[in-house]
């Protein structure tokens, strides 16, 4: 466990009492349907903490809702121990919270490049955006390929690049990732994850969102469950990985 | 010789429609919804003008202007007490609050200016530069609405492929929530895409009363229509097919008048636009979109 020793000595550990992102007993309906039921938990600065569940369990909703996107009905959420619940979605990027939305939604008919500048959007100077965007490309080679291609012309793999690649261009202190393995072959969801823990060892604190549990749970810090909008059991990754209760429901076997 | 006068007739025309569908199919691409109240924009800006300089006797440039500054806050201010609390709402109820704005414009215009048609000073002197002996004769407004359209066709792709706002638009157009993921603010976007719309009817005001000078509240509403049909005939949503659909526009409108009937010259360009939209639904250059389940 010598990858776990070092997420540990990273520096941005140090404030490791009061958590990055604190959700704290949320509920959010879509019109009468009651989506989420008082769901709370935490990711502190350096983790990667992942919320695992079946389809419809609430995994989604419950990003959108840290993005702004929803609203909760009661309920707070805090980052760096300010509330975000009134907050519009575009400010609340500024304040470091990006999201990979599910299907990954990249700008199909605008070029690779101006893919990555729109992720940029909130930054102001044109040097460091062409800093970040050669990041970018070192991260994804691929990307640097096919910067000029229209992104709608990507592969599905290189399409999860691309969309990581854009909320990396944010520079977030959180960022959110919404299953990026749908619809990948295994090579490749193989591949995402290992960029996943490559962008969490340049120090980016990460949410992930999955349902390859599996996956999911190997790479994190801590886990949450979810079923039908509520938050059944938590614990390591490694605890939830050998769980019999986890393994019979998820894990298949 | 007539036959390159009515060309160059029916291109001028087209220029104007092409100035008001761009309004048309801009904020169609953003705000997916049809503004039907942008042809009586221009009739206020034409109004704006001929006061400026009829009865003010200010420059004609200044009287533009300040046309295009009215007409931007007032594409603004209908955007958001209108539309933008319909931002979820069926695209119906969209539509016919934008039918109701349109009213609401024209008979406000009437209360205002009352019915009975304005002489409209044009903006620049009248004139003509004459070629082959006088066969061949060029206004000087055929040449300024030209001149202008193009200007505008070039800045506007300037605006909406290079800069940071424009690419902004883009976003927004292919999807909104994405777009709000990136830090857009999209209802600011959205109103930058009324405003620009909205400048840009007044000067199709201005140079549509320049060449047929009489001015009513009713002005405005059957070009609006004429550009909008010649944007959804180039592709809605699709800025050079608006400005290839409504040239195309403007020179059958033009051959139709001096060729077959100028009473008949309407039905002659909607027939074409249904033709074409059986051939291509998409319209010239529209992009068939797959809607994904």
């Amino acid at each position: 466990m010598s990858e776990q020793n070092k997420k540990e000595a990273l520096p941005q550990n140090k404030n490791g009492a009061s958590p990055l992102l604190k959700v704290d007993n949320i509920n959010v309906y879509y019109g009468s349907i009651h989506a989420i039921k008082g769901i709370s938990f935490e990711v502190k600065s350096g983790e990667i903490v992942t919320l695992i569940g079946a389809n419809g369990a609430g995994k989604s909703t419950t990003l959108n809702t840290i993005s702004g996107l929803l609203h909760p009905t009661t309920g707070d959420i805090n980052f760096l121990e300010h509330s975000i619940v009134k907050i519009q979605p575009h400010k609340i990027v500024e304040q470091g919270i990006a999201q990979v939305p599910e299907g990954r939604r990249i700008f199909a008919q605008m070029t690779v490049r101006e893919n990555l500048e729109m992720g940029a959007y909130i930054q102001s100077d044109g040097n460091e955006i062409k800093n970040d965007i050669e990041k970018v490309y070192e991260l994804f080679p691929r990307l640097k390929e096919r910067r000029k291609q229209i992104a709608g012309t990507l592969s599905g793999g290189e399409q999860q690049m691309l969309a990581m690649g854009r909320a990396l261009m944010s520079r977030p202190k959180l960022l959110m990732l919404d299953e990026p393995s749908m619809g990948l072959a295994p090579i490749l969801v193989e591949q995402i994850f290992k960029i996943i823990a490559d962008v969490h060892k340049t120090g980016a604190t990460i949410l992930l969102v999955e349902q390859n549990a599996q996956m999911a749970l190997s790479i994190a810090d801590r886990g949450y469950v979810m079923e039908t909008g509520k938050i059944i059991t938590t614990g390591t990754g490694k605890d939830l990985l050998s769980s019999d209760e986890i393994k019979k429901a998820y894990l298949g076997g | 010789m007539t036959f390159l006068n009515f060309f160059i007739n029916g291109i001028s025309l087209g220029s104007i429609y092409a100035i008001i569908a761009l309004g048309y199919t801009m904020v169609y691409g953003i705000a997916k919804m049809l503004n039907f109240a942008h042809g009586d924009v221009i009739m206020i800006g034409a109004y704006v003008c001929f006061y400026a300089i009829s009865r003010y006797k200010l420059p004609a440039f200044v009287g533009v202007i300040g046309a295009v500054l009215i007409c931007t806050i007032l594409g603004i201010i209908v955007e958001r007490l209108a539309y933008k609390p319909l931002r979820q709402a069926p695209s119906l109820a969209v539509l016919i609050t934008a039918i109701g704005v349109s009213y609401l414009l024209q008979n406000s215009a009437l209360l205002m200016w009352s019915s009975n048609p304005k002489f409209f000073k044009p903006i620049i002197a009248r004139g003509a530069f004459k070629f082959f002996d006088g066969q061949l004769s060029i206004s000087h407004i055929t040449i300024l609405t030209i001149a202008t359209c193009v200007l505008i066709m070039i800045a506007l792709s300037v605006f909406i492929n290079r800069s940071r706002l424009g690419k902004a638009m883009r976003a927004c157009s292919e999807d909104k929530g994405a777009a709000q993921l990136m830090g857009i603010n999209v209802n600011a976007t959205i109103s930058l895409t009324f405003a620009i719309g909205s400048g840009l009817a007044a000067i199709a005001g201005a140079l549509l009363c320049s060449a047929y000078p009489t001015l009513t509240p009713t002005t405005g509403s059957l070009p609006g229509i004429k550009a909008f049909t010649a944007a959804v005939f180039g592709g809605i949503g699709s800025i050079p097919g608006a400005f290839l659909g409504c040239l195309m526009l403007g020179v059958i409108e033009i051959f139709a008048k001096s060729y077959i009937s100028s009473q008949l010259s309407d039905a002659v360009v909607f027939a074409v636009l249904i033709i074409v939209l059986l051939v291509k639904p998409a319209g010239l250059l529209g992009r068939m979109t797959q809607e994904k389940v």
